[in-house]
Protein backbone atom coordinates (compact mmCIF):
# COMPACT_ATOMS: atom_id res chain seq x y z
CA UNK A 1 0.00 0.00 0.00
CA UNK A 2 1.92 2.84 -1.43
CA UNK A 3 0.93 6.81 -2.41
CA UNK A 4 -2.03 6.53 -0.11
CA UNK A 5 -4.51 9.48 -0.18
CA UNK A 6 -3.52 10.54 2.60
CA UNK A 7 0.29 10.99 3.07
CA UNK A 8 -0.60 14.37 3.36
CA UNK A 9 -0.13 16.33 6.66
CA UNK A 10 -3.89 16.22 7.45
CA UNK A 11 -3.15 11.96 7.23
CA UNK A 12 -0.43 12.81 9.57
CA UNK A 13 -2.18 13.92 11.92
CA UNK A 14 -5.09 11.42 11.99
CA UNK A 15 -2.45 8.92 12.08
CA UNK A 16 -0.80 10.44 15.22
CA UNK A 17 -4.10 10.58 17.10
CA UNK A 18 -6.07 6.99 16.56
CA UNK A 19 -4.60 3.48 17.10
CA UNK A 20 -3.18 2.32 13.47
CA UNK A 21 -6.40 0.35 11.86
CA UNK A 22 -8.86 3.13 13.15
CA UNK A 23 -6.66 5.50 11.49
CA UNK A 24 -6.65 3.98 8.19
CA UNK A 25 -10.23 3.91 7.97
CA UNK A 26 -10.50 7.60 8.98
CA UNK A 27 -7.92 8.49 6.44
CA UNK A 28 -10.00 6.32 3.89
CA UNK A 29 -13.57 8.11 4.97
CA UNK A 30 -11.63 11.33 4.69
CA UNK A 31 -10.43 10.83 0.90
CA UNK A 32 -13.56 9.81 -0.31
CA UNK A 33 -15.71 12.44 1.55
CA UNK A 34 -13.20 14.90 0.10
CA UNK A 35 -13.57 13.57 -3.25
CA UNK A 36 -17.28 13.51 -3.15
CA UNK A 37 -17.65 16.65 -2.27
CA UNK A 38 -14.87 17.75 -4.82
CA UNK A 39 -17.24 15.93 -7.58
CA UNK A 40 -20.42 17.82 -6.49
CA UNK A 41 -19.18 21.01 -6.46
CA UNK A 42 -17.12 20.34 -9.57
CA UNK A 43 -20.21 19.10 -11.30
CA UNK A 44 -22.17 22.19 -10.31
CA UNK A 45 -19.62 24.78 -10.82
CA UNK A 46 -19.47 22.99 -14.59
CA UNK A 47 -22.58 23.54 -15.33
CA UNK A 48 -22.47 27.11 -14.82
CA UNK A 49 -18.91 27.16 -16.71
CA UNK A 50 -20.81 25.16 -19.66
CA UNK A 51 -23.99 27.52 -19.51
CA UNK A 52 -21.53 31.04 -19.59
CA UNK A 53 -19.31 29.70 -22.33
CA UNK A 54 -22.15 28.81 -24.19
CA UNK A 55 -24.10 31.59 -24.14
CA UNK A 56 -20.12 33.52 -24.56
CA UNK A 57 -19.97 31.80 -28.23
CA UNK A 58 -23.59 32.78 -29.09
CA UNK A 59 -23.31 36.55 -27.79
CA UNK A 60 -25.82 35.79 -24.98
CA UNK A 61 -24.64 36.86 -21.58
CA UNK A 62 -26.00 33.66 -19.70
CA UNK A 63 -27.31 33.50 -16.08
CA UNK A 64 -26.57 36.62 -14.01
CA UNK A 65 -29.79 36.67 -11.68
CA UNK A 66 -29.06 34.07 -9.14
CA UNK A 67 -26.50 34.99 -7.14
CA UNK A 68 -22.98 36.96 -8.53
CA UNK A 69 -22.85 35.96 -12.44
CA UNK A 70 -25.39 33.40 -12.03
CA UNK A 71 -23.11 31.63 -9.73
CA UNK A 72 -25.95 30.60 -7.79
CA UNK A 73 -27.93 29.09 -10.91
CA UNK A 74 -27.18 25.18 -10.83
CA UNK A 75 -28.19 25.14 -7.49
CA UNK A 76 -31.11 26.71 -7.82
CA UNK A 77 -31.60 24.16 -11.07
CA UNK A 78 -30.77 21.02 -8.73
CA UNK A 79 -33.87 21.92 -6.20
CA UNK A 80 -35.98 22.40 -9.53
CA UNK A 81 -34.96 19.33 -10.48
CA UNK A 82 -35.23 17.69 -6.84
CA UNK A 83 -38.88 19.20 -6.74
CA UNK A 84 -40.29 17.74 -9.83
CA UNK A 85 -42.93 14.79 -9.72
CA UNK A 86 -41.11 11.60 -10.61
CA UNK A 87 -43.01 10.04 -13.19
CA UNK A 88 -42.67 6.08 -14.01
CA UNK A 89 -44.38 5.63 -17.41
CA UNK A 90 -46.82 2.85 -18.05
CA UNK A 91 -44.66 -0.42 -19.08
CA UNK A 92 -40.77 0.65 -18.00
CA UNK A 93 -39.00 -2.28 -16.54
CA UNK A 94 -38.80 -1.57 -13.08
CA UNK A 95 -35.59 -2.66 -11.99
CA UNK A 96 -33.44 -1.22 -14.99
CA UNK A 97 -35.71 2.06 -14.97
CA UNK A 98 -34.50 2.52 -11.16
CA UNK A 99 -30.83 1.20 -11.70
CA UNK A 100 -29.39 3.05 -14.77
CA UNK A 101 -29.49 6.23 -13.45
CA UNK A 102 -26.90 5.06 -10.62
CA UNK A 103 -24.65 3.11 -13.23
CA UNK A 104 -22.50 6.00 -14.84
CA UNK A 105 -22.87 8.49 -12.02
CA UNK A 106 -20.77 5.50 -9.87
CA UNK A 107 -18.43 5.00 -12.66
CA UNK A 108 -16.91 8.20 -13.29
CA UNK A 109 -16.47 8.51 -9.11
CA UNK A 110 -14.79 5.38 -9.56
CA UNK A 111 -12.76 7.46 -11.96
CA UNK A 112 -11.94 10.00 -9.73
CA UNK A 113 -10.71 7.22 -6.94
CA UNK A 114 -7.15 6.86 -8.66
CA UNK A 115 -7.04 10.22 -10.24
CA UNK A 116 -3.58 12.08 -8.88
CA UNK A 117 -4.35 15.99 -7.82
CA UNK A 118 -1.31 16.42 -6.26
CA UNK A 119 2.37 14.79 -5.45
CA UNK A 120 0.17 13.66 -2.15
CA UNK A 121 -3.37 14.03 -2.52
CA UNK A 122 -4.58 10.62 -4.77
CA UNK A 123 -6.84 8.03 -2.75
CA UNK A 124 -5.05 4.77 -4.42
CA UNK A 125 -2.72 4.35 -6.40
CA UNK A 126 -3.40 1.00 -8.56
CA UNK A 127 -0.38 -0.38 -9.99
CA UNK A 128 -2.87 -1.43 -13.12
CA UNK A 129 -4.33 2.32 -12.80
CA UNK A 130 -4.91 2.76 -16.74
CA UNK A 131 -6.88 -0.44 -16.93
CA UNK A 132 -8.92 -0.02 -13.96
CA UNK A 133 -10.19 3.33 -15.38
CA UNK A 134 -10.49 1.72 -18.54
CA UNK A 135 -12.94 -0.72 -17.30
CA UNK A 136 -14.90 1.11 -14.38
CA UNK A 137 -15.72 4.22 -17.40
CA UNK A 138 -17.47 1.09 -19.13
CA UNK A 139 -20.02 1.06 -15.97
CA UNK A 140 -21.64 4.64 -17.73
CA UNK A 141 -22.16 2.69 -21.07
CA UNK A 142 -23.81 -0.17 -18.99
CA UNK A 143 -25.74 2.56 -17.56
CA UNK A 144 -27.18 3.77 -21.30
CA UNK A 145 -27.91 0.64 -22.27
CA UNK A 146 -29.89 -0.53 -19.27
CA UNK A 147 -32.26 2.70 -18.75
CA UNK A 148 -32.65 2.96 -23.02
CA UNK A 149 -33.47 -0.68 -22.71
CA UNK A 150 -36.21 -0.49 -19.53
CA UNK A 151 -37.49 2.76 -20.69
CA UNK A 152 -39.95 1.16 -23.21
CA UNK A 153 -39.86 3.92 -25.44
CA UNK A 154 -38.94 3.64 -28.87
CA UNK A 155 -37.03 6.79 -28.84
CA UNK A 156 -34.46 5.63 -25.77
CA UNK A 157 -34.42 1.92 -26.99
CA UNK A 158 -32.60 4.03 -30.55
CA UNK A 159 -30.95 6.40 -28.21
CA UNK A 160 -29.39 3.75 -26.80
CA UNK A 161 -28.11 1.44 -29.34
CA UNK A 162 -26.56 3.70 -30.74
CA UNK A 163 -25.18 5.47 -27.71
CA UNK A 164 -23.62 1.78 -27.18
CA UNK A 165 -22.30 1.46 -30.71
CA UNK A 166 -20.52 4.98 -30.47
CA UNK A 167 -19.30 4.51 -26.65
CA UNK A 168 -17.55 1.34 -27.49
CA UNK A 169 -16.10 1.86 -30.72
CA UNK A 170 -14.75 5.13 -29.87
CA UNK A 171 -13.39 3.60 -26.56
CA UNK A 172 -10.65 1.47 -28.96
CA UNK A 173 -9.12 4.69 -29.82
CA UNK A 174 -9.36 5.97 -26.53
CA UNK A 175 -7.81 3.04 -25.62
CA UNK A 176 -5.02 2.82 -27.75
CA UNK A 177 -4.31 6.28 -26.66
CA UNK A 178 -3.36 5.96 -23.38
CA UNK A 179 -1.91 2.68 -23.97
CA UNK A 180 1.03 4.28 -26.02
CA UNK A 181 1.75 6.63 -22.82
CA UNK A 182 1.78 3.43 -20.64
CA UNK A 183 4.34 1.94 -23.19
CA UNK A 184 6.76 5.33 -23.42
CA UNK A 185 6.34 5.88 -19.64
CA UNK A 186 7.19 2.00 -18.95
CA UNK A 187 4.09 2.34 -16.47
CA UNK A 188 0.10 1.86 -16.14
CA UNK A 189 0.07 3.32 -12.57
CA UNK A 190 -1.38 7.39 -12.83
CA UNK A 191 0.94 8.69 -10.47
CA UNK A 192 4.16 7.06 -12.27
CA UNK A 193 2.83 8.28 -15.16
CA UNK A 194 3.06 11.96 -14.20
CA UNK A 195 6.18 11.76 -12.89
CA UNK A 196 7.64 10.28 -16.19
CA UNK A 197 7.28 13.49 -17.04
CA UNK A 198 9.18 15.74 -14.58
CA UNK A 199 11.81 18.11 -16.49
CA UNK A 200 10.67 21.43 -18.57
CA UNK A 201 7.33 21.70 -20.61
CA UNK A 202 9.19 19.62 -23.27
CA UNK A 203 9.24 16.31 -21.10
CA UNK A 204 5.53 16.37 -21.18
CA UNK A 205 4.24 13.34 -23.55
CA UNK A 206 2.54 15.35 -25.81
CA UNK A 207 6.00 17.61 -26.98
CA UNK A 208 8.35 14.32 -25.53
CA UNK A 209 7.66 11.96 -28.13
CA UNK A 210 8.08 13.86 -31.52
CA UNK A 211 4.64 13.42 -33.69
CA UNK A 212 3.31 10.65 -31.86
CA UNK A 213 2.88 12.17 -28.29
CA UNK A 214 0.58 15.24 -29.99
CA UNK A 215 -1.09 12.73 -32.54
CA UNK A 216 -1.84 10.58 -29.52
CA UNK A 217 -3.09 14.03 -27.97
CA UNK A 218 -4.98 14.83 -30.93
CA UNK A 219 -6.73 11.41 -30.91
CA UNK A 220 -7.59 11.29 -27.36
CA UNK A 221 -9.18 14.78 -27.09
CA UNK A 222 -11.76 13.49 -30.55
CA UNK A 223 -12.33 10.00 -28.83
CA UNK A 224 -12.78 11.20 -25.34
CA UNK A 225 -15.69 14.03 -26.86
CA UNK A 226 -17.33 10.97 -28.40
CA UNK A 227 -16.96 9.18 -24.78
CA UNK A 228 -18.63 12.05 -22.89
CA UNK A 229 -20.96 12.02 -25.75
CA UNK A 230 -21.09 15.48 -26.57
CA UNK A 231 -21.78 17.67 -29.60
CA UNK A 232 -20.68 17.28 -32.21
CA UNK A 233 -20.46 13.61 -31.21
CA UNK A 234 -23.65 13.57 -29.38
CA UNK A 235 -25.80 11.02 -31.20
CA UNK A 236 -27.04 9.39 -28.60
CA UNK A 237 -29.17 12.28 -27.05
CA UNK A 238 -29.54 14.20 -30.49
CA UNK A 239 -32.73 16.61 -29.63
CA UNK A 240 -34.00 17.06 -33.12
CA UNK A 241 -34.01 13.42 -34.19
CA UNK A 242 -34.51 11.81 -31.17
CA UNK A 243 -36.20 13.96 -28.60
CA UNK A 244 -33.50 13.49 -26.57
CA UNK A 245 -32.34 9.83 -26.59
CA UNK A 246 -31.79 7.29 -23.86
CA UNK A 247 -32.83 9.96 -21.57
CA UNK A 248 -36.14 10.44 -23.05
CA UNK A 249 -38.72 8.92 -20.03
CA UNK A 250 -36.50 10.30 -17.11
CA UNK A 251 -37.99 13.05 -15.15
CA UNK A 252 -36.74 15.14 -12.08
CA UNK A 253 -33.76 13.72 -9.92
CA UNK A 254 -33.39 10.18 -12.21
CA UNK A 255 -32.39 12.64 -15.71
CA UNK A 256 -30.13 14.90 -13.34
CA UNK A 257 -28.36 11.84 -12.44
CA UNK A 258 -27.28 11.08 -15.81
CA UNK A 259 -27.34 14.65 -16.56
CA UNK A 260 -24.30 15.37 -13.36
CA UNK A 261 -23.16 12.09 -14.20
CA UNK A 262 -22.08 13.15 -17.67
CA UNK A 263 -20.43 16.37 -16.04
CA UNK A 264 -18.32 14.30 -13.74
CA UNK A 265 -17.28 12.29 -16.46
CA UNK A 266 -16.27 15.39 -18.25
CA UNK A 267 -14.31 16.51 -15.56
CA UNK A 268 -12.49 12.82 -15.32
CA UNK A 269 -12.23 12.56 -19.11
CA UNK A 270 -10.02 16.38 -18.58
CA UNK A 271 -8.52 15.35 -15.87
CA UNK A 272 -6.48 12.10 -17.48
CA UNK A 273 -6.10 14.13 -20.50
CA UNK A 274 -3.82 16.66 -18.27
CA UNK A 275 -2.50 13.59 -16.14
CA UNK A 276 -1.43 12.05 -19.32
CA UNK A 277 -0.14 14.46 -22.14
CA UNK A 278 -0.01 17.52 -20.03
CA UNK A 279 2.19 16.66 -16.68
CA UNK A 280 -0.49 16.42 -14.04
CA UNK A 281 0.11 18.19 -11.51
CA UNK A 282 3.44 18.74 -12.33
CA UNK A 283 4.35 22.84 -12.55
CA UNK A 284 5.58 23.76 -16.00
CA UNK A 285 8.95 24.56 -16.09
CA UNK A 286 10.48 26.51 -19.22
CA UNK A 287 14.58 26.29 -18.35
CA UNK A 288 14.41 30.05 -16.84
CA UNK A 289 15.35 30.63 -13.39
CA UNK A 290 13.28 32.38 -11.55
CA UNK A 291 10.48 31.96 -13.46
CA UNK A 292 10.17 28.21 -13.15
CA UNK A 293 10.82 28.87 -9.51
CA UNK A 294 7.89 31.30 -9.08
CA UNK A 295 6.01 28.56 -11.08
CA UNK A 296 7.19 25.59 -9.08
CA UNK A 297 5.72 27.70 -5.93
CA UNK A 298 2.44 27.31 -7.38
CA UNK A 299 0.86 23.87 -5.44
CA UNK A 300 0.71 21.22 -7.88
CA UNK A 301 -3.17 20.59 -7.08
CA UNK A 302 -3.50 24.55 -8.84
CA UNK A 303 -1.73 23.28 -11.84
CA UNK A 304 -3.97 19.96 -12.56
CA UNK A 305 -7.00 22.18 -12.43
CA UNK A 306 -5.79 24.58 -14.62
CA UNK A 307 -5.05 22.04 -17.17
CA UNK A 308 -7.96 19.89 -16.41
CA UNK A 309 -9.76 23.54 -16.92
CA UNK A 310 -8.58 23.81 -20.06
CA UNK A 311 -9.23 20.76 -21.86
CA UNK A 312 -13.03 21.21 -19.97
CA UNK A 313 -12.78 24.60 -22.04
CA UNK A 314 -11.68 22.64 -25.29
CA UNK A 315 -14.53 20.19 -25.21
CA UNK A 316 -16.96 23.31 -24.69
CA UNK A 317 -15.64 25.32 -27.84
CA UNK A 318 -15.75 21.86 -30.00
CA UNK A 319 -19.41 21.42 -28.78
CA UNK A 320 -20.16 25.04 -29.76
CA UNK A 321 -18.59 25.16 -32.96
CA UNK A 322 -19.07 21.66 -35.04
CA UNK A 323 -22.21 20.93 -36.47
CA UNK A 324 -23.56 17.06 -34.95
CA UNK A 325 -22.30 14.46 -37.35
CA UNK A 326 -24.64 11.69 -38.59
CA UNK A 327 -24.74 8.04 -37.16
CA UNK A 328 -22.57 6.51 -40.48
CA UNK A 329 -20.21 9.05 -40.79
CA UNK A 330 -19.49 9.27 -36.98
CA UNK A 331 -19.17 5.14 -37.04
CA UNK A 332 -16.63 5.81 -39.94
CA UNK A 333 -14.58 8.20 -38.36
CA UNK A 334 -14.10 5.87 -35.69
CA UNK A 335 -13.86 2.60 -37.74
CA UNK A 336 -11.98 3.85 -40.98
CA UNK A 337 -9.73 6.94 -39.78
CA UNK A 338 -9.34 7.10 -35.84
CA UNK A 339 -8.29 3.42 -35.16
CA UNK A 340 -6.33 2.75 -37.81
CA UNK A 341 -4.58 5.85 -37.16
CA UNK A 342 -4.03 5.47 -33.91
CA UNK A 343 -2.98 1.80 -34.68
CA UNK A 344 0.08 3.38 -36.83
CA UNK A 345 0.46 6.10 -34.21
CA UNK A 346 1.00 2.99 -31.68
CA UNK A 347 3.08 1.54 -33.92
CA UNK A 348 5.09 4.75 -34.89
CA UNK A 349 5.67 5.40 -30.46
CA UNK A 350 6.94 2.02 -30.06
CA UNK A 351 9.58 2.51 -32.94
CA UNK A 352 10.48 6.04 -31.63
CA UNK A 353 10.60 3.73 -27.57
CA UNK A 354 12.58 0.92 -28.83
CA UNK A 355 14.97 2.51 -30.66
CA UNK A 356 15.37 5.39 -28.25
CA UNK A 357 14.35 8.21 -30.78
CA UNK A 358 12.28 10.04 -27.44
CA UNK A 359 13.68 13.34 -27.35
CA UNK A 360 15.54 13.43 -24.40
CA UNK B 1 -5.73 -6.11 -1.57
CA UNK B 2 -6.54 -2.45 0.93
CA UNK B 3 -6.44 -0.30 -2.35
CA UNK B 4 -9.10 -2.49 -3.17
CA UNK B 5 -11.17 -2.31 -0.49
CA UNK B 6 -11.14 1.89 -0.90
CA UNK B 7 -12.28 1.47 -4.75
CA UNK B 8 -15.32 -0.68 -2.94
CA UNK B 9 -15.94 1.78 -0.94
CA UNK B 10 -15.75 4.28 -3.55
CA UNK B 11 -18.60 2.34 -5.41
CA UNK B 12 -20.49 2.22 -2.18
CA UNK B 13 -20.60 6.01 -2.04
CA UNK B 14 -21.28 7.02 -5.52
CA UNK B 15 -24.44 3.89 -5.24
CA UNK B 16 -25.18 5.83 -2.01
CA UNK B 17 -24.76 9.24 -3.57
CA UNK B 18 -27.31 8.77 -6.19
CA UNK B 19 -29.71 6.39 -4.30
CA UNK B 20 -29.57 9.18 -1.34
CA UNK B 21 -31.22 11.59 -3.93
CA UNK B 22 -33.31 9.64 -5.45
CA UNK B 23 -35.02 8.76 -2.31
CA UNK B 24 -35.21 12.17 -1.26
CA UNK B 25 -36.84 13.53 -3.90
CA UNK B 26 -39.43 10.73 -3.45
CA UNK B 27 -39.90 12.47 -0.41
CA UNK B 28 -39.94 16.15 -1.34
CA UNK B 29 -41.41 16.13 -4.56
CA UNK B 30 -45.02 16.42 -5.42
CA UNK B 31 -47.56 13.62 -6.73
CA UNK B 32 -50.40 14.46 -9.16
CA UNK B 33 -53.24 11.83 -10.12
CA UNK B 34 -53.63 10.51 -13.25
CA UNK B 35 -55.48 11.69 -15.45
CA UNK B 36 -55.22 8.80 -18.25
CA UNK B 37 -52.99 9.64 -20.21
CA UNK B 38 -49.88 10.86 -18.18
CA UNK B 39 -48.13 7.87 -18.15
CA UNK B 40 -47.75 6.75 -21.75
CA UNK B 41 -44.72 6.75 -22.65
CA UNK B 42 -43.51 10.00 -24.87
CA UNK B 43 -44.32 9.30 -28.84
CA UNK B 44 -44.04 13.63 -29.60
CA UNK B 45 -47.47 13.60 -28.22
CA UNK B 46 -49.59 11.25 -30.32
CA UNK B 47 -51.00 8.11 -28.73
CA UNK B 48 -48.89 5.10 -27.69
CA UNK B 49 -48.72 2.60 -30.47
CA UNK B 50 -47.46 -0.88 -29.27
CA UNK B 51 -44.44 -1.85 -26.87
CA UNK B 52 -41.02 -0.47 -27.68
CA UNK B 53 -39.74 -4.00 -27.83
CA UNK B 54 -39.31 -3.89 -31.36
CA UNK B 55 -37.15 -5.07 -33.52
CA UNK B 56 -34.10 -3.04 -34.58
CA UNK B 57 -30.79 -2.39 -36.82
CA UNK B 58 -28.86 -5.59 -36.55
CA UNK B 59 -25.80 -3.53 -37.74
CA UNK B 60 -25.25 -2.00 -33.79
CA UNK B 61 -24.31 -5.95 -32.96
CA UNK B 62 -22.07 -6.30 -35.76
CA UNK B 63 -20.05 -2.98 -34.27
CA UNK B 64 -20.01 -4.76 -30.87
CA UNK B 65 -18.45 -8.21 -32.49
CA UNK B 66 -15.77 -6.09 -34.29
CA UNK B 67 -15.14 -4.28 -30.84
CA UNK B 68 -14.84 -7.47 -28.96
CA UNK B 69 -12.21 -8.57 -30.75
CA UNK B 70 -9.91 -5.11 -30.67
CA UNK B 71 -11.36 -4.12 -27.08
CA UNK B 72 -9.46 -8.27 -26.43
CA UNK B 73 -6.46 -6.62 -28.60
CA UNK B 74 -6.13 -3.98 -26.15
CA UNK B 75 -5.68 -6.21 -23.11
CA UNK B 76 -3.35 -7.87 -24.74
CA UNK B 77 -1.16 -4.98 -25.77
CA UNK B 78 -0.89 -3.77 -22.07
CA UNK B 79 1.72 -6.78 -20.75
CA UNK B 80 3.75 -6.03 -24.00
CA UNK B 81 3.98 -2.46 -24.27
CA UNK B 82 4.49 -2.37 -20.27
CA UNK B 83 8.00 -3.78 -20.75
CA UNK B 84 8.81 -2.70 -23.80
CA UNK B 85 10.75 0.17 -22.16
CA UNK B 86 12.53 -1.69 -19.55
CA UNK B 87 13.58 -4.30 -22.25
CA UNK B 88 17.61 -4.80 -22.50
CA UNK B 89 17.84 -3.06 -19.20
CA UNK B 90 19.99 -4.03 -16.64
CA UNK B 91 18.01 -7.55 -15.28
CA UNK B 92 15.50 -8.19 -17.91
CA UNK B 93 16.67 -10.78 -20.95
CA UNK B 94 14.28 -9.45 -23.23
CA UNK B 95 16.10 -7.13 -26.29
CA UNK B 96 13.81 -4.72 -27.21
CA UNK B 97 13.81 -5.27 -30.85
CA UNK B 98 12.16 -8.78 -29.91
CA UNK B 99 9.44 -7.16 -28.61
CA UNK B 100 9.19 -4.53 -30.93
CA UNK B 101 9.09 -7.58 -33.52
CA UNK B 102 6.35 -8.86 -31.91
CA UNK B 103 4.59 -6.10 -31.71
CA UNK B 104 4.43 -5.13 -35.25
CA UNK B 105 3.12 -9.01 -36.24
CA UNK B 106 0.38 -8.68 -33.30
CA UNK B 107 -0.71 -4.40 -34.75
CA UNK B 108 -0.31 -6.60 -38.73
CA UNK B 109 -2.66 -9.29 -37.74
CA UNK B 110 -5.22 -6.90 -36.10
CA UNK B 111 -5.09 -4.53 -39.19
CA UNK B 112 -5.40 -7.37 -41.51
CA UNK B 113 -8.53 -7.72 -39.21
CA UNK B 114 -9.76 -4.20 -39.94
CA UNK B 115 -9.25 -4.69 -43.60
CA UNK B 116 -11.05 -7.78 -43.78
CA UNK B 117 -14.23 -6.76 -41.62
CA UNK B 118 -14.26 -3.32 -43.77
CA UNK B 119 -14.09 -5.08 -47.54
CA UNK B 120 -16.83 -7.59 -45.81
CA UNK B 121 -18.77 -4.26 -45.74
CA UNK B 122 -19.26 -4.99 -41.69
CA UNK B 123 -18.32 -1.61 -41.40
CA UNK B 124 -21.23 0.19 -43.77
CA UNK B 125 -24.26 1.80 -42.26
CA UNK B 126 -27.17 1.52 -44.79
Amino acid sequence: MKAYAVNHPIGDIVRSLLPAPWAAIANGALAVAVIAGLVTVSAIFLIWLERKVCAHFQARLGPTRVGPFGLLQPIADAIKLLMKENLRPRGVDNLAYFMAPLLPITGSFLVLAVMPFDHNLQVVDLQAGVVYVVAVSGLGILGILIGGWGSNNKYSLLGSMRSGAQLFSYELSMVLCLLLIVMASGSASLREIVLSQQGTVADWWIFKLPVAGFLAFFLFMISSTAELNRGPLDLSEAESELTGGFHTEYTGISFSMFFLAEFVNMFASAGLGATFFLGGFLAPQFGIGPVDYALAAVPGVIWFFLKTYFLIFLYMWFRWTFPRLRIDHLLSLEWKFLLPVSMANLLLAATLVTFKLIIP
Amino acid sequence: MPEYIIIGVFALVGILFAGAAMVFSRIVAPRFPDAGKKLNSYESGEDTIGSARIQFKIGYYLFALVFLVFDVEAVFLFPVLGILRSAGGSGSHISPLFVWCELLVFIAILGFALFYAWRKKVLEWE
